[in-house]
This record gives structure tokens, sequence and C-alpha cells, in this order.
């Protein structure tokens, strides 16, 4: 079989640019320490603190939407100054502060929520000038296996971040500072080797001076990009949030509270082993064309979540497929499309697009449900999501070049 | 360039080397002498004469499950080797909710325990301890857990109430399952959470909160028939009083701030006793017309009209027995 030929074993880093691999390794070293204050978030809240968690959660709507803001302006301002990883560095380096924060907040609910708010600021900050870096550090025809690497090393950190945070708990007596301590010390790591080990790729200097307004909106004159912010962000309309996917699962199967938990897990090791070989397959047969068959592969993992037949891990791996054949395989799709110059806030603007539609996704859903029942509500947004993934590829908004 | 990477290596090193003395340090950072009195290495039973709570004094004892007679809550606390986060203890039967030690995502140990205080049962079950209570009957115990989904910033928490039949062995995981009737029809909806069961002497009328679309109510339940009719609006975490005629709660003035209440069963009159800091508790009686319930880290008692006292101090989850 194709995939198994290109099977991640065959892919030694060193054929992958060695600044992608050091993006990859500051990634998971950064996303090792944002998932063990994830992982020890709530307990720390309800019993370091005592807090009562139900008055947070609130905030959660606006800290997406500032994230998405944050995301545009940090691709404008790296490429306006020339400047992918000093940009990207301060993102890291916000969330790093961020860990310290929660030292110092102590049980200030303002005070926890601007340190909340601070992380999620850092990373909306980096995404963009570091995807840009990925894409300007790779050859267009390889990108595919770039983002594939950049993405699979990033899921290895959320791996093992909670497993480092109960190591940590376990070390420290159950000392929530000593996680916090941790993780601010692993993210300053991760903006050492971000500043020692990637090099900046100054991209050209924009050939002609635009007159009036941003030149990232001259870039959705661009027919190709235009097409493909447009189809992504549709795409992400009907694009189902994953705690409603896990929420389906479990009622489907019957899966215990206990086990719950862990079907991201489930998810995260396939996205794991797959972000590369699907990476790969993109820059032979088109990018394009794995994107959309990860939305088909999302498609026929909800049709089994709702239907007779089926396994609960096989939706997780089909779920896993879907994120192994989008998250990374997207930039690496429209990457090529875009000047170098503007290469991250086009990015940006992409990422931020598909981001917004699939919040609106997730409020649809959560309305649907209310209405109807989950299953219903996921059967509906299936079907369009079916419909729209159909007129992606009959219309075939991307397939130019490979 | 090796230059570089020594400056690198060694700023790498400086920075695990720190996280490590960090937690090294944190490891022996807990207090070898008790804050208060405390007489250790006791057993203990619910004898009907003792004050149970969850001792919070620093020092060895510390998250142990406390013991002081109920004529003289200033004596010294003894203690066992049971810890418990939350407890609760009533017609012979106690449950200790405690969380898991290492576990992530969180997990809760629910604990049935005899008179004598030794295990009958043990269950574990997702989410952090929040509230416990025992029937007056003895005969069902009943939590609330706080639950949360896999990141901060995907969804928020939410409550998983449940109870255990300590006779038969029936386990109802979550109370979602009831049959609410809410201005006479009954109420369906995706976003509904439970917490505070609080159940009368008769083993079966019991009452809770349940939360949906940004309210909450006071639901009055049957448990033989399952089903139960919202009787008041902006109740949380409802305490029965031993008479069976008011529900003490705590009631909510803005986002995280609540204010004790007792709501008159008969003649559906509210009053507020005379605290006015905020309490975030599943109150607890002391005869019908005073209330437990903790602030910071202390428990306080409040007459429904005299001023509200200090009772014991680096103490939570009380619980006569």
């Amino acid at each position: 079989m194709y995939l198994a030929s290109v099977g991640p074993l065959r892919t030694p880093l060193r054929r992958v640019p060695g600044n992608v691999v050091a993006l990859g390794i500051v990634s998971l070293v950064t996303d090792v320490s944002a998932e063990m204050v994830t992982a020890i978030l709530p307990l720390y809240l309800v019993f370091g603190l005592g807090l009562n968690p139900l008055q947070f959660g609130l905030l959660d709507g606006l800290y997406a939407g500032a994230t998405a803001v944050l995301r545009l302006v940090g691709g404008h301002v790296a490429d306006r100054w020339r400047r992918l990883k000093t940009v990207a560095g301060v993102g890291y380096a916000l969330s790093a502060v961020s860990k310290l924060g929660f030292l110092a907040a102590g049980s200030a609910v303002p005070a926890i929520g601007a340190v909340l708010a601070v992380d999620r600021a850092g990373k909306g900050i980096r995404t963009a000038p570091r995807d840009a870096l990925i894409s300007l550090s790779s050859a267009p025809e390889t990108m595919g296996r770039s983002f594939g690497v950049h993405r699979a090393l990033d899921t290895v950190g959320a791996f093992l971040g909670p497993l480092v945070a109960t190591a940590v708990l376990w070390a420290s007596l159950g000392d929530y500072d000593s996680v916090f301590v941790t993780s601010f010390c692993l993210a300053a790591c991760g903006v050492i080797l971000l500043g020692a080990f990637v090099r900046d790729q100054a991209p050209a200097p924009r050939p002609v001076p635009v007159r009036g307004g941003l030149p990232v909106l001259g870039l959705l004159k661009e027919a190709n990009f235009r097409r493909a912010c447009v189809w992504a962000a549709a795409l992400g309309l009907f694009t189902i949030t994953d705690s409603f996917v896990y929420l389906a699962v479990q009622r489907r199967w019957d899966i215990g509270t206990n086990l719950f938990p862990l079907l991201p897990l489930g998810t995260a090791g396939t996205f794991l082993l797959l972000a590369i070989p699907l990476g790969r397959l993109g820059d032979r047969i088109g990018r394009w064309k794995v994107f959309l068959g990860g939305h088909l592969a999302l498609i026929l993992a909800l049709l089994l979540v709702c239907g007779p037949i089926g396994a609960w891990w096989l939706v997780l791996v089909l779920h896993g497929m879907f994120y192994a054949a989008t998250d990374g395989v997207l930039p690496a799709a429209v990457g090529p499309l875009l000047p170098e110059h503007l290469r991250a806030s086009g990015l940006a603007v992409l990422q931020t697009g598909q981001a917004l539609a699939r919040m609106a996704a997730a409020v649809t859903v959560g309305l649907l449900w209310t209405l109807w029942d989950l299953r219903p509500a996921i059967l509906a947004i299936t079907v369009a999501l079916l419909a729209v993934t159909i007129a992606a590829a009959v219309l075939k908004p991307l397939e130019v070049r490979r | 360039m090796t230059r570089r990477l020594l400056v690198v290596a060694i700023g790498l090193l400086a920075l695990v080397g720190g996280a490590i003395t960090y937690v090294v340090q944190a490891r022996d950072g807990g207090a070898t002498e008790n804050a208060v009195p405390v007489v250790s290495g006791q057993t203990m039973a619910l004898d009907g004469k003792t004050l149970f709570f969850r001792n919070l004094a620093a020092g060895p004892d510390a998250g142990k499950l406390a013991a002081v007679p109920v004529g003289n809550p200033g004596a010294a606390r003894r203690v066992g080797d049971l810890h418990c986060d939350r407890f609760a203890a009533a017609g012979g039967t106690a449950i200790c909710l405690r969380l898991k030690p290492g576990s992530l995502p969180p997990l809760t140990e629910m604990i049935v325990l005899t008179g004598s205080l030794h295990e009958k049962h043990r269950e574990t079950l997702p989410g952090t301890p929040s509230r416990a209570r025992v029937s007056p009957d003895g005969r069902i115990v009943n939590w609330t857990l706080f639950v949360s989904g896999d990141s901060y910033a995907a969804t928020g928490f939410s409550t998983r109430t449940g109870l255990y039949q300590v006779d038969t062995g029936r386990m109802v995981k979550t109370v979602e399952e009831l049959a609410v009737f809410v201005g006479g029809k009954r109420y369906f909806a995706s976003d509904v959470n439970y917490w505070g069961i609080t159940f009368g002497a008769d083993g079966n009328r019991f009452y809770v909160t349940m939360a949906s679309k940004g309210k909450t109510y006071l639901i009055e339940a049957d448990f033989r028939a399952y089903r139960g009719t919202a009787i008041a609006e902006n109740v949380e975490c409802p305490s029965l009083s031993p008479d069976g005629r008011r529900i003490a709660y705590k009631q909510k003035v803005s986002n995280g701030t609540w204010r004790l209440a007792v709501l008159d069963l008969a003649s559906r009159q509210v009053v507020h006793p005379p605290e006015t800091r905020s309490v975030d508790d599943q109150p607890v009686w002391q005869g019908n017309s005073t209330l437990l319930y903790p602030i910071d880290k202390d428990i306080w008692s409040v007459g429904l009209t005299t001023p509200p006292k200090l009772f014991i101090g680096q103490a939570a989850s009380p619980s006569f027995s």
C-alpha cells in the first residue's frame, strides 16, 4: 500500500530542512510546557486555590476571538518588519512569562484571567510567523513533508505534557507551583532553542510599495489565494468541534466516564503517526486533494458515530487522519501561492478565517443540539460538510500547482 | 560557533537545573509540626457526639479527617490515618471523597465508610471532589464532582452529581436522567447540570440544584418515582434542616459571589442570616437554627438571626455524627 511505503521510518529527519526540525523541536518543548499547565489547571483552580470553577469558562469565547485577531497582527507585523523569527520569539516569550504569572496571580480571579489572556496572546502572535518560517525554509515541492514533520513533533509535545505534569506533581508531593516553574523553565528553553538554532528567513523586500490599506488586502485580489481562503472557511463552517465528536463517541459506545478524558489521545496518536506520511502524500499527488480527503475522513468518522456499524477506535483513527491531512497540509498547500514578503500575513488570514468559521460551527452545532438532539445535529452538519467537500473537489480551487 | 553552543547548553542546563531544584525544595517544604494541637493515631467512630471535619492546619496531619467533641469544638483535634477532601456522615454511614494522587485528568476516590469508619465500598470517578452528603437514614450517599474538558480554552467546567445506595449497591453515576418538571412541563435541555443533593429524613424526598441556560432551580424530587419539580429559582447547594422545614442554600448575587439564604418550605419565605460575606459551599445545619459554612480556611457559624462567629479555625467540610 502506498501509505506504508512512505512511513515515517523511511523519512529520516536529516532529509528535512534543519530550520524545520529546529522549529519542530521548539514547538515540542513549548507544547510540553503548555500542555502540562492545561492538564493541571482545573485541579489547581479547584484544589490549589479553592475557587469555584463554574465562574471560569465564560471568557473562553473572548480568548478565542482575541487569539484570532492577534494572529493577524502577528502575521502583519512580522511581514512589515521582515522579522519572522523576532515576532515568533516575542510570542513564545510572552507565553513563557505567563507561566510565572500564575505564581504572582495567586487566587485573584481577574489576575488569573489576565495570565491566561497573555498566554493565548503569545500563541496567537507566534503562529503565523512560525508557519511562514517553515514555509520559507522548505522547497515548494516538499513543503507538505516539512509541515508534517513540524506537526508530528508538536504533537509529541502535547503527548508528553500531561506525563511531565504528573511526574512533577508526584516528585514535588502535589505542589502546583512546581508545575508552573517547570513549565516556565521548559518554555524558556524553547525560546533559547529558537534564538540559537532557528535561522530567520528574511523574505525579499516587497517589490512595489502598495498604496493605501494593508498589503494583505491586496493579496485577496489574487484569485488562487482568495479561493483557498474562501473554501477553507466554507469547510470550516461545517467542521464539527472536537468535544462534540468525543461526546458523540461516548454516547454511541457508552464509554466509561473514566476513559472519556483519554479519547483525545486516540486522535492525537493517529495525527502523530500520519502527519508526515500524509504531508508527503500531498507533495506527490497534490495537497488540496489530501486536504479534501481529510474532510472525507471526518465525514466517514461522523457517519460511523451516527450509524449502526463501526467501532469507537475507528472513529478516533479517522478523526486523527482528518487532522493529519488538514492541519499542516493547508498551509503547505497555500504557502507557495503567497509572495515571500506576505507569507506570514497571508497564512494568518487563511488560518484566522478557518478558525473563525470553526467557532461559528461550534455555536451552530450547540444550537442544533439543543433544538433537536446530538445525533440529528451531527447528521445535519455532516451532510452539509459532504456537500461543501464535493463542491470544493468539483471546482478544484487549487489544483493548478502541486 | 562552539562558544555559542556552550552558552546555549549552559542556559538550558541552568533552566532544567533550576526546575529540578525548585521541585526538590518544594518536596521538603511541608511543615513538620502541626500548627494547632493535634492528637494523632486515633481511632474514630460515628458515635453521635462528634463533629468531624477536614483538618487544614499546616503540619504533618494536614488534609486528614479530624474529630472534636460536639460539646467542646475548641478541644485538641483527634486524627487517624484517613485523608478526605470532603467528608459527611449520617445514620451510621459516612462518605469520604478524595483526589486520587497522581491522576491526570483528575480522578476522585469515593469511599463509603461504616459506623466505625471502616471502608465498605470504593469507586473511582472522574473529576475533583466538590460536595458530599449522606441521607439521614444512612442508606444513600451522594456526591458532586467538578469535571473539566481536556483543554481550558476549548470547554468549560461542569458538575456531575451521583449517588450510591449502601444496602443494594446500586450506583447512579449521574442524576441527569431525573425526570424534571419546570412550570408544569417536562424540562429537556442538553446543558443541564446538577449539584448539591440533600435528602429528607424518609430517605426518599430529596432536593438538588439544577442549572440550565444560565438559571439555577431548586428541584424537589422523589427518589423512588425518580422525578422532580422545580420549586424555586436562584438556589444552589440546598441543605435541608433536620426538622425538614427549611432549606439553607447559597444564593447568587453576582458572578463569583453568593450569600447565605434560608427558604421556609411551607411559606416560601426567604430570609438571610446576618452573614454579609460571600459563602461558596453547601451549608451544614447544627440543630434547626444554626448554620455552619467555610470562609477562607475556617468554619464559621451563624444563627438565623444571631451574628456569625468563628466555629473552628483551619478546618473545612464539617459534619455531625
